[in-house]
């Protein structure tokens, strides 16, 4: 049953989310695409783009690729799978936080894993890039928006009305 | 909750893997009403945005075909993806003893992006080294 496995794949994934979901983009498009064949390299970037345009935490990337495997059950099943076991450890832990919080192998985790992280996202990105087939024109618009973002203090959300204008007009 | 508190479980929150925000609704909802609260906090917090992302979610089921969606969606794809690039860049940045941690950013990339090898088995290696790093690096001073 698909909704079954969904929610043990996503499970398993929500292990190593150090980032939040948006590290996890180049590990859900091989497991969702690459080795299921549940969606194509299209679908599965035109989920991303929706899920960045909607408002809310952006883990709801995991329900939009649910729902297109599974249907409801399968949203369902994803963003559960994505929450539970982080959730349930974080119950248990974190009235004994105090007592680990500041210890070396606790501060060696939180150093290490950054520049993991960081590795991850900038995986996530060059992977949208070539599920997307960009041109020339979508890659003057990466360009643009890593410059002004850096640069300026926008709201993100400007960023993704521009480039859903320009997608619009046929520009990208 | 004061602010110290909440700062110190926000800790714990980013510490774990997972969507932090998810993260944090459990931990206030504990606070205030035990296991109840822990329950329906994070049901709460992703409640609407879930309703609203389905809505999106049969909308391109029913129109993405159409071009002016698709030109759309890849214009926003397109942003997304400078996001991302930026994102990890001041992420980046703030990294203290470059040297040392950037060369594990740079296996992640080519481990992950390049030789498209799991995910669970690169991050367990990569947190053993860089960890290992760490934990070293802190003993010296």
């Amino acid at each position: 049953m698909i909704a079954l496995e969904l929610f043990l794949e996503f499970a398993l994934l929500s292990f190593v989310a150090f980032g939040g979901a948006t590290a996890l983009l180049p590990e859900m498009h091989r497991v969702v695409v690459e080795h299921h064949h549940w969606l194509d390299d299209t679908t599965f970037t035109h989920l991303y783009a929706i899920a960045q345009a909607a408002p809310g935490p952006n883990v709801l990337v995991v329900t939009l690729i649910g729902w297109e495997i599974g249907g409801l059950l399968g949203a369902l099943a994803a963003t559960v799978a994505m929450c539970l076991p982080m959730s349930v450890l974080i119950y248990l832990l974190i009235d004994r936080w105090e007592s680990f919080a500041g210890k070396r192998w606790q501060k060696a985790i939180s150093i290490g894993v950054a520049p993991l992280a960081v590795g991850l996202i900038f995986s996530g990105a060059t992977l949208i890039a070539q599920a997307a087939q960009f041109g020339w024109a979508a890659w003057l618009l990466v360009a643009a928006t890593v410059v002004s973002n850096l640069r300026s203090k926008l709201h993100p959300l400007w960023f993704i009305g521009v480039g859903a204008a320009l997608g619009l007009l046929g520009l990208v | 909750m004061s602010g110290e508190e909440f700062n110190a479980q926000l800790g714990l929150c980013q510490f774990l893997p997972g969507p932090n925000v998810v993260n944090l609704a459990v931990v206030v909802g504990k606070r205030y009403q035990g296991a109840l609260g822990a329950i329906v906090a994070p049901v709460g917090l992703l409640a609407g945005p879930f309703a609203i992302v389905l809505l999106l979610a049969l909308l391109y089921d029913r129109y993405g075909g159409l071009a002016l969606a698709q030109g759309m969606l890849r214009g926003i794809a397109a942003v997304g993806c400078g996001l991302l690039f930026a994102m990890a860049w001041r992420m980046g940045s703030a990294i203290k003893n470059k040297p040392w941690f950037l060369p594990f950013t740079a296996l992640v990339v080519a481990a992950i992006a390049g030789l498209r090898w799991p995910m669970p088995i690169v991050m367990a290696a990569g947190l053993a080294l860089s960890g290992g790093v760490a934990y070293w690096l802190l003993g010296r001073k």
